[in-house]
């Protein structure tokens, strides 16, 4: 499978990337490609001009502002986001997830940026922003604007960017509080799309009481998704297999996709327990790390 | 006709240049133009690993990234990986010494990934190589030579860091 003949265009800056977007028809931005490579290949896309963004280095890295929010490049490549130790330390869901993103080749060329965009239903990193209220900064030649996450996706596979609006940041604020967290996922084989996948944050008070909760599926929707009841249920209650198990019921009532392999209920089955096992996984966590 | 693109990188070493279209993959070029037929091309999309090689010192597929993209590049392909003609790498030695191919399609992609895996870290437990190959597919070894060279290797490398 080769690709559809393309113009190939590499700006050397943002504002040049920019004025590209602007003025040249039926434009794709070119990431990491390890989505829209194989799209191409397959010519599922067939654009007529690509502008490749891989050597915009203002694009890439991870900074930790004097707010104490975390600012990701959207080019910093998913191996970069793992490997590094100060990320780590903030949100270490993050390496946790990202072992299940592709495959070690894939990571070194995939993009976090690339990944919220190609927007797949079960990818992880989408799932991760949506767990942490991610803020998404877009520009144009005109400016920026910041989209939450939770508006990101309009549609199947379907960001809510403009033709000419670059992603170029993802802001992230770390809970303060101590907390715990889990990510598991149920995928064929390893690198697969997962069935489904949860990622998970609780934080407990004083009492051991739950004070916070962020529950994120993926997998089971159009994108990926809070469970916000589910969290709310949880607020102030003391934490049992129980309730883990009674708040995870919500699933239910989502409408899964199917495909050739998995049913929708099948995938919301899956989500179901792994949510039991990820709710479990993040309280111990938790009181681990309020009692240090 | 699309435009023609002038692209120069380093193979193994070696300066090659081509003048082509952007849609020529990186591993069409290898095998095309630089008669370095050693890449293989499997799924080309990226799925089954056969054609991964080292771009400025990374593990990448070379089916989805284009000639034009590693332009100016340092490139290693597996005609690259032995230390010098008279001494294969540790990963190469493994795979002889423990059978880790049959047909061999699948080998410089699964020598490729391995050997930049380890050479990053040669510490990785026997679990973390079995999900680093999860990314090449093999339908002759059903894996265990290869998990066994991939180890092997790992302690031959650790030996020389020491």
């Amino acid at each position: 499978m080769k690709p559809a003949a393309f113009e190939y265009h590499r700006p050397a800056s943002l504002v040049e990337a920019l004025n590209m977007l602007a003025s040249l028809d039926d434009a794709k931005i070119l990431a990491g490609g390890q989505s829209l490579g194989p799209m191409l290949n397959f010519r599922y896309v067939m654009p007529e001009n690509l502008i490749d963004i891989n050597r915009l280095t203002d694009l890439q890295g991870i900074h930790f502002e004097s707010d104490g929010s975390v600012r990701i490049a959207a080019m910093t490549r998913q191996y970069q986001i793992e490997q590094n130790d100060q990320l780590h330390e903030r949100l270490p869901i993050f390496r946790e997830a990202l072992r299940w993103v592709g495959h070690y080749a894939t990571r070194n060329r995939g993009t976090i940026g690339g990944s919220l965009s190609h927007l797949d239903p079960a990818a992880e990193l989408p799932g991760l922003c949506a767990l942490l209220d991610a803020q998404l900064s877009i520009k144009t030649e005109a400016g920026e604007r910041l989209l939450s996450i939770h508006d990101w996706t309009v549609g199947f596979m379907q960001p809510g960017i403009e033709e000419q609006e670059l992603l170029t940041d993802i802001i992230i604020h770390p809970w303060a509080e101590p907390h715990g967290f889990s990510f598991l996922e149920m995928s064929r084989q390893h690198g697969a799309f997962a069935i489904a996948g949860v990622a998970c944050l609780l934080a407990v008070d004083d009492k051991n009481l739950i004070s916070k909760a962020a529950i994120s599926l993926i997998g089971v929707a159009n994108g990926a998704v809070r469970l916000r009841d589910a969290e709310n249920q949880l607020l102030g209650q003391s934490f049992s297999h129980d309730l883990a198990e009674g708040v995870s019921q919500i699933i239910d009532e989502l409408d899964a996709p199917a495909d050739a392999h998995h049913s929708g209920v099948f995938r919301k089955r899956t989500a179901k327990t792994l949510c039991v096992r990820a709710l479990h996984q993040a309280h111990t966590q938790a009181i681990q790390r309020r009692s240090h | 006709m699309a435009t023609l693109h002038t692209i120069a990188m380093t193979v193994n070493g070696q300066t090659y240049e081509g003048k082509l279209e952007a849609r020529v993959t990186l591993a069409d070029f290898l095998r095309h133009y630089c008669d370095l037929t050693g890449t293989h091309v499997g799924c080309e999309h990226g799925v089954c690993g056969a054609c991964t090689i080292h771009v400025d010192g990374r593990a990448v597929r070379s089916c989805t990234m284009y000639a034009v993209q590693a332009d100016g590049s340092t490139v290693k392909t597996v005609e690259g990986l032995a230390r010098d003609d008279q001494q294969m790498h540790p990963v190469q030695e493994a795979f002889r010494e423990f059978n880790g191919l049959q047909c061999g399609f699948c080998t410089p992609g699964m020598q490729m990934t391995i050997a930049a895996y380890l050479e990053e870290n040669a510490n990785h437990s026997e679990r973390e190589l079995r999900e680093l190959i999860s990314g090449n597919i093999c339908r002759c070894t059903g894996y265990q030579g290869i998990v066994k060279a991939g180890l092997r290797a790992a302690e031959r490398l650790r030996e020389e860091q020491n």
